[in-house]
């Protein structure tokens, strides 16, 4: 089954996904991957408020490809979430509510995803081609220096997602893995 | 003597890396499309189709398939009876290498050093191992390979008295350590034998060999496809949400090693497997 979700995620809309849904997203996102985070924490520890506030909000780990002339964006898949992980803690007590990556995630963010009421999404891995079509507008809003790796604003409408962790303790890669392993 | 200038092969490698980018390989295509027929898990099958549509898209537009271009590595067969003029084989590589990331509109993905992580701007310095072989030929092999499958790779010295069970074994925990991370379907590049850096090696180099195309040897062709079926068994599947497509091929390289020694290397690649390979004469 295909559900739509307008972002902001709203808590029913939290409430009903369930691992294992696919989703299409529309909305804001906000990217961010390794030295993004780093520095977002590191601001954090420092009490510099972050440059964009995360409340409520969306992070897509992806690094993208330079975008070619008249192009919104270049390529834009998902890379692997797990390097995030020591960062997520203090960005879901800030009041992140969604990511979307692949891969793995530490048993610590999945505690603080249930207690914060968060959900992790995994995009496919490699097809950022075809997600990018899915990225109407994208503009880097902090952070410029670090090229791919800036935090970039981006517009999104249908973009295709699959719930891998929800707020109910459903984690597609330990019940998908469980059904099919012989 | 056959003499290849330097501007040859910067021109060659440039083209090698977009189209290594652009165009997932018809081995891989059809890989994709036969896995779509066989594929138990109806999430399995979406992956699987969006994959198949974003090579079609990556094809047609001439963008990247994946937003992670890579490492540029080669592997190059240089004949003896092959002169190189202009400069130096390396600095050529690198040229095209830096032209083709630059000019083709891919990432820019190496940093200087690890402890400074700045990045180099231009995707160099690409990774380049050279063979001398007989002949007048120069063989160009390159591969753009992706940091996350890279990073779930692994290798380990075993005891001789693990034996191939213990081979075999060490093989299906890396896999199944790796799950998603790895972005499965993959093709599972593995070197037994030689020492460290030489196991190592044999793992990256058996991922070029194209999907579909068996060891030489009929007892190391019969070893793939054992572990081909062990790996699918996982149930790791497509992305990692379950399935039956977790392998979409199993290479193995082997060599001699010392008495003492049983060195096994799993070199994980993920579904687009981008490699290419140029003859210049």
């Amino acid at each position: 089954m295909q559900k739509k979700i307008n972002l902001p995620l709203r808590d029913e809309d939290i409430e009903s996904l369930k691992a294992g849904d696919r989703v299409l997203l529309s909305g804001i996102v906000y990217t961010a991957r390794d030295a993004a985070h780093k520095r977002m924490v590191e601001q954090e520890k420092d009490g510099t408020p972050l440059p964009v506030e995360l409340d409520g909000q969306v992070l897509y780990y992806t690094g993208p490809t330079p975008a070619k002339p008249g192009e919104v964006i270049g390529s834009a898949g998902p890379t692997t979430s797990g390097r995030m992980d020591l960062y997520t803690p203090a960005l879901l007590e800030k009041g992140l509510k969604g990511m979307i990556g692949k891969g793995y995630r530490s048993e610590e963010v999945i505690t603080s995803m249930l207690q914060h009421k968060a959900v992790y999404f995994g995009a496919v891995g490699g097809a950022a081609a075809l997600i990018a079509r899915s990225i109407k507008k994208a503009e880097v809003v902090a952070y410029e220096d670090l090229g791919t790796e800036a935090i970039r604003k981006l517009t999104i409408e249908d973009f295709p997602v699959f719930v891998i962790n929800d707020i109910h303790g459903g984690d597609i890669y330990k019940d998908g893995v469980a059904k099919y392993k012989q | 003597m056959n003499e290849i200038t330097y501007e040859t092969i910067v021109e060659e490698v440039k083209a090698m890396c977009m189209e290594s980018n652009y165009n997932l390989g018809e081995d891989v295509y059809s890989a994709f499309k036969q896995a779509l027929q066989t594929e138990r898990s109806e999430t399995g099958k979406e992956v699987l189709t969006q994959l198949i549509d974003n090579a079609d898209i990556a094809k047609a537009e001439r963008v990247p398939m994946c937003q992670d271009t890579g490492t540029a590595v080669f592997m190059v067969e240089v004949g003896q009876d092959c002169h190189i003029v202009g400069g130096r084989l390396v600095d050529a590589i690198n040229e095209g290498v830096e032209k083709g990331y630059g000019e083709g509109y891919l990432r820019n993905s190496m940093v200087y050093n690890p402890m400074n992580r700045k990045n180099t701007g231009n995707n160099t310095p690409a990774i380049v191992h050279i063979d001398l072989l007989e002949g007048e030929e120069l063989t160009l092999h390159m591969t753009a390979k992706g940091g996350g499958a890279e990073n779930m790779s692994a290798l380990k010295m075993l005891k001789p008295s693990d034996g191939m069970e213990g081979v075999k074994d060490y093989i299906l925990s890396i896999v199944k350590e790796a799950g998603p991370n790895a972005c499965p379907p993959l093709v599972v590049g593995i070197g037994i034998g030689g020492n460290f850096e030489r196991c190592a090696f044999l793992a990256k180099k058996s991922l070029f060999r194209p999907l579909g195309v068996r060891h030489e040897d009929p007892a190391v062709a019969e070893l793939e496809l054992e572990l081909m079926e062990q790996i699918n068994r996982l149930g790791i599947g497509p992305q990692g949400m379950g399935g039956s497509t977790t392998a979409l091929d199993v290479k193995v390289e082997l060599e001699s090693c010392h008495i003492a020694a049983l060195p096994v290397a799993v070199n994980l690649n993920c579904h687009a497997s981008r490699h290419q390979t140029i003859k210049l004469k």
